[in-house]
């Protein structure tokens, strides 16, 4: 139910994303999904590809310092409300979100969430209980 | 690891008790003076200070001979300050000269055979013996490291590799195949060495047959010295030595690991304030200074060696009788002084350490806004220390600028910046970039 994520430390400089882009391109690996936290100074680049530890060799080898977390992919009605339904879900099962982000499925139409959660098992336990679809991780790889 | 040797190379001259020292000192000093009073430059110093060499009757009687410094060497450039005609110097070395001319020495047949002498006896310190292969990745050429260990590795019967520097794969593949036993490098370099090992797919702690290291060429700290035993499973030793007096073999430790023993018999060692050239009492902190009194080519007589250090003469266990002196604690001259504080990079390379997982690669980056001058420490990052959550490496980021306050007492702003964006040299690690100045 968990979907592999890698992320990486980039300096907040030009270049440096193309850099990381260009580095997988170059190796035939596809990004699904990506999302950028940053400070003036560094940003973390997290993103979700179709071979994750290929991936995270290749960079690695290019001098990146990478690592790898599990979050979990949500799949939510592309309709007003959509998001709001499960984080209320989420607010009432007292469930902490690190952080999330999100992308539109292209043949479904739905949207889908990632999130990052403090405890990763417990936010599946509740999210199921309540039925709300999680794409499990080859589904978003093979998107 | 299989024990180390605990040989002395010399005990004549390690373990004499003082009195007995002093008086070898006290006749080699007064031989010196005498060679040096044909030196025009000691001949001018001397009586602008109103001293002559019949005034030097006692060891304490050193203090009323004027210092002597690099500009000496540099306004006698090249040859000014031998002792001896070029007939008699079999040899040239000349300090790295980052700034204006560089400084040159020389060496008579003599002197070599000293030298070598001298560097066999802190390498064999260090656990060194003939059974070794010893792999030496200082530069070889006008520089006087590669050199001295070279002879002193040779003199005690060891194998030596004479790698010389760069090409890091290169020497990792050499180091393997060869079997090298003992390292000489930089204390920086032996890191990279580690480093370039993991990022092959090999673990440094097993990947060599390394036993020691005998590291020097730039100041490093305790931390540093963990770093790279556990990282190469090897003991780490130090030893100090600058061109202009003789290049590597003035002091070394022993496995004691408590000091640098000073070869007492071939140099004087004082601390002085540096700010008034005041001689301290034993034991307090302050510029070392040192008189070479057995050197012929060009026996330098109280050179300020603007390195920051303590002596301790209290008995070592390895029963050398010899003087110790701590790690040099930075330098009088490049001690970074940002709003009034007095700052040691060592200081601040210590704070790093404490914090589990932290690599020494940092560079400091001094600026001046406006009249404030601001201190930037730029930390690479490696696996140990990033966070994919925002909040968990700003609290890391956080964490270690309020450290670096209270052990500094002074703000630093942690900059962190990606592995391997700090230059490093294939010998010293440029950790200093001072953008004040002009």
């Amino acid at each position: 139910m968990k979907v592999q994520q890698i992320s990486i430390f980039i300096e907040n400089k030009s270049g440096r994303l193309a850099e990381v882009a260009r580095v997988l391109g170059e190796k035939g690996v596809n990004i699904r999904a990506l999302s950028l936290a940053d400070t003036s100074d560094f940003g973390i680049l997290r993103l979700i590809v179709d071979n994750t530890d290929v991936a995270k060799d290749i960079l690695k080898a290019s001098g990146f310092t990478v690592s790898k977390t599990e979050v979990v992919a949500v799949e939510v009605p592309d309709q007003p409300g959509g998001l709001s339904s499960i984080l209320g879900v989420l607010d009432e099962a007292k469930v902490n979100v690190e952080y999330m982000y999100a992308f539109v499925e292209r043949n479904a139409g739905n949207a889908v969430i990632i999130f990052r959660f403090d405890e990763t098992d417990d936010a599946i336990k509740v999210l199921q209980q309540k039925g709300i679809s999680i794409l499990p991780g080859d589904h978003i790889y093979g998107l | 690891m299989s024990q180390l040797s605990h040989k002395i190379w010399d005990p004549l001259h390690e373990c004499l008790n003082r009195s007995d020292l002093e008086r070898l000192q006290l006749e080699r000093l007064r031989t010196t003076l005498d060679r040096v009073a044909n030196v025009p430059c000691y001949q001018e110093k001397f009586q602008q200070a109103g001293v002559s060499v019949n005034d030097i009757h006692t060891l304490d009687d050193l203090a009323k001979l004027p210092f002597t410094t690099k500009e000496d060497l540099r306004l006698n450039y090249p040859y000014g300050m031998f002792a001896v005609p070029m007939r008699d110097v079999v040899r040239i070395h000349s300090s790295s000269g980052t700034t204006g001319k560089p400084t040159v020495v020389g060496y008579t047949r003599k002197d070599l055979d000293d030298w070598s002498g001298l560097v066999a006896r802190f390498m064999t310190a260090a656990g060194v013996v003939a059974d070794d292969i010893v792999h030496i990745a200082f530069g070889y050429g006008l520089f006087t490291g590669a050199f001295g260990l070279h002879y002193g590795a040779e003199l005690i019967g060891s194998a030596v590799i004479p790698m010389s520097g760069g090409n890091t794969e290169r020497q990792i593949m050499i180091l393997k195949d060869y079997g090298a036993t003992a390292l000489v490098c930089t204390p920086s370099y032996a890191l990279t060495l580690a480093d370039r090992i993991e990022r092959m797919g090999h673990d440094p702690r097993t990947y060599l047959s390394l036993k020691v290291g005998l590291f020097g060429g730039e100041p490093w700290s305790e931390g540093l010295r963990r770093e790279i035993e556990e990282r190469l499973n090897i003991i780490a030793t130090d030893n100090y030595g600058l061109s202009e007096i003789v290049g590597p073999g003035v002091a070394g430790e022993c496995l004691c690991k408590n000091g640098m023993h000073i070869f007492e018999d071939h140099f004087l060692p004082e601390i002085i304030n540096p700010e008034t050239g005041e001689v301290l009492p034993p034991g307090e902190k302050g510029e070392l200074v040192l008189t070479n009194i057995v050197q012929e080519a060009i026996p330098l007589i109280r050179y300020r060696t603007r390195d920051i250090t303590r002596l301790h003469y209290d008995q070592c266990e390895c029963g050398r009788t010899l003087v110790r002196m701590d790690k040099t604690m930075g330098r009088s001259d490049d001690m970074l002084i940002i709003k009034g504080v007095n700052v040691f990079p060592t200081q601040i390379e210590e704070v790093l350490f404490q914090v589990e997982g932290c690599e020494p690669h940092y560079q400091l980056v001094i600026e001046r806004e406006g009249t404030l001058d601001t201190l930037e420490v730029q930390v690479e990052v490696n696996e140990n220390i990033f966070f994919d959550e925002m909040r968990k490496q700003r609290a890391f980021v956080e964490s270690l600028e309020k450290r670096l306050a209270t052990n500094i007492g002074l703000h630093a702003k942690v900059k962190l910046v990606e592995p391997s964006a700090i230059t490093r040299h294939e010998g010293k690690a440029n950790r200093i970039i001072d953008r004040r100045k002009g």
